[in-house]
């Protein structure tokens, strides 16, 4: 058993060091032939006097919140000390679009500060950072205190279930099957408000024991976030396999400090125009594509109107009693025991305890 | 606060989970505990190694460890407890009856000597010197490290919720995720193992007094 358990971390150094190993060959042959499709070296575009972009060019450097520790998002490779994932590309991109260089030499003019869910909005407010690329999941309640970029990547639960296993294929198949995820996961919220109600939702502290229980036939499907259940099925021998099914959408997006409207409009076009060159797709083949999944279609930017108050989407029920406080916790609060239909969401809604 | 009160229902159904899963447990740890304690105390050499054995292995391996070991583990031996309940009264009792065990053993050896060599000297079998003699004056002296076991029980029982059973930490676990309100859910989950383990003080301190030995 000790074993099966060390394969999965195994798998996944192994998956960075492939990936390291990759970015030394492109490193080598950007020298040589300045990239291929990948990114060229951008001049510094002119920006308007007063605006953030301008003030970020005086300094020379964005500071820019990501996590450390969500593997193929933003994770600090313990060898090389690098930050590594989609979150931190999708950074790197935009950097580029306001000091121009490339791909290779950004990081000079990044720094990246590690941003735990529960602060994302606290280090926003507070200009410890200039953006924060944290697997941060665009929602109303967060619109009351900070201003969203994007969405630049549409992530989500779904389900794992045997390889053999033909029954499920949709997500109302859940309902009446016993089911498994990780303790202090929004999978039991998502699944409420999807109205699945599992015969069994059993929770443990972690995924390979998920991973057993459904090997063991003690359930008949894991549900948690894509990133991790592509692990699982690396590490099964293909045991395991994803089912196409959405338990939840999780729109990710660029966090900045609300009301920089002239900020905010130049993220958008400049997420539109690594989308149209390619570039978006480049980052998430070498990142999240190299865990298995396959590079989706870019989601549309959502350049919703300047408010002053955040924007209704009218499906959700939030109860007023949401916290104002700078730094205040960002989970969701469900009054009267009812269950707010919007998830926790952060970006990475199972891995973390709220 | 409000939401512990929506959901008190379920901590009821937790804390009826969790008494009938020590009270389970530990009857069974008595039985286990006793047999164990004969092995260890048997005139047979072999059977106090095993005993010696059973209690060195279960009671200095953490209960976390143990739990997962055989309700996973196990199953990949092909012993599958489907039960997650069952799984939990299992290995509870197993290492609660360690400890049992251990206990029973101080108070046998608290009998004076001459008792047991009375007995024999009238006739009775190693399996009668035991379990009319020196058994019966030797769980008196252990009344109160029993109680002390069946305390810790309760709490340990907290650790059930590591294979998802629905006792009072497994349904705050739960109720953790739709709020995130670490304070009043907590502390309503401790209150709850009070309202259980107070009681059982209470009860063993009282019983303590009406078997003691009036010397």
């Amino acid at each position: 058993m000790n074993r099966r358990r060390l394969l999965v971390p195994l798998l996944l150094v192994m998956a960075l060091v492939g990936a390291a190993c990759g970015a030394d060959d492109e490193e080598a042959s950007t020298a040589t032939t300045s990239g291929e499709g990948t990114s060229t070296t951008v001049a510094a575009p002119e920006f308007a006097a007063g605006t953030t972009m301008a003030a970020l060019q005086d300094k020379g450097k964005i500071v820019v919140g990501t996590k450390f520790n969500q593997l193929g998002s933003g994770q600090k490779n313990p060898t090389t000390g690098e930050v590594e994932g989609f979150d931190v590309e999708i950074a790197k991109l935009i950097a580029i679009g306001i000091f121009g260089g490339t791909l290779d030499d950004i990081g000079d003019k990044i720094e990246f500060k590690e941003t735990v869910s529960g602060i994302r909005e606290a280090v926003i407010q507070g200009g410890d950072v200039d953006i924060v690329a944290a697997t941060y999941t665009i929602n109303d309640n967060r619109k009351k205190q900070v201003d969203f970029a994007g969405p630049y990547v549409i992530d989500g639960q779904t389900v794992m279930v045997k390889s053999d296993n033909d029954t499920i294929k949709a997500l109302t198949d859940l309902t009446g099957k016993k089911v498994c995820s990780g303790t202090g996961s929004t999978t039991p919220d998502n699944l409420k408000a999807k109205q699945v109600t599992p015969s069994e939702l059993v929770l443990r502290a972690t995924y390979p024991e998920c991973a057993d229980e459904l090997r063991q036939g003690r359930v008949e499907a894991v549900v948690t976030d894509r990133g991790i259940l592509i692990g699982l099925v690396a590490a099964s021998s293909r045991a395991f396999k994803l089912v196409d099914i959405d338990v939840s959408e999780e729109p990710l997006g660029i966090g900045l400090k609300k009301g920089d409207d002239a900020f905010r409009e130049f993220l958008n076009t400049r997420l539109e125009e690594i989308y149209a060159s390619g570039e978006w797709a480049d980052a998430y083949e070498r990142t999240l594509g190299k865990l298995g999944l396959k590079t989706p279609e870019p989601p549309a930017v959502n350049k919703y109107a300047s408010t002053g108050t955040a924007t209704t989407l009218a499906t959700t029920t939030i109860p007023a009693s949401t916290t104002t406080a700078a730094g205040a916790s960002t989970t969701t609060t469900a009054g009267g025991g009812s269950t707010s239909t919007t998830t926790s969401a952060d970006g990475s809604p199972s891995t973390s305890r709220p | 606060m409000q939401f512990v009160l929506d959901n008190r229902g379920l901590f009821f159904d937790g804390m009826r989970t969790t008494a009938s899963l020590t009270l389970l447990s530990f009857a069974a740890a008595l039985v286990v505990g006793a047999v164990v304690a004969a092995f260890r105390i048997s005139p047979i050499p072999p059977l106090r190694w095993v005993g010696a054995t059973y209690v060195g292995l279960v009671r200095n391996t953490p209960l976390a460890v143990l739990i997962v070991l055989f309700f996973n583990g196990f199953a990949d031996a092909g012993i599958i407890v489907q039960s997650r309940y069952l799984s939990a009264v299992i290995v509870l009792s197993a290492y609660t009856g360690a400890f049992v065990a251990e206990t029973l053993r101080a108070g046998v050896n608290a009998v004076a000597r001459g008792q047991g060599e009375a007995a024999r000297a009238l006739g009775l079998t190693f399996p009668q010197v035991l379990t009319v003699v020196v058994l019966p004056q030797a769980v008196r002296t252990v009344v109160g490290p029993l109680g002390s076991i069946f305390i810790a029980l309760i709490k340990n029982s907290a650790l059930a919720a590591l294979i998802s059973v629905q006792d009072i930490s497994g349904v705050t676990e739960q109720l953790i995720t739709t709020t995130g309100d670490y304070i009043p859910l907590f502390a309503a989950a401790a209150a709850a193992y009070l309202a259980l383990s107070l009681p059982a003080g209470f009860a063993v301190s009282r019983l303590e007094r009406r078997l003691a030995i009036k010397r």
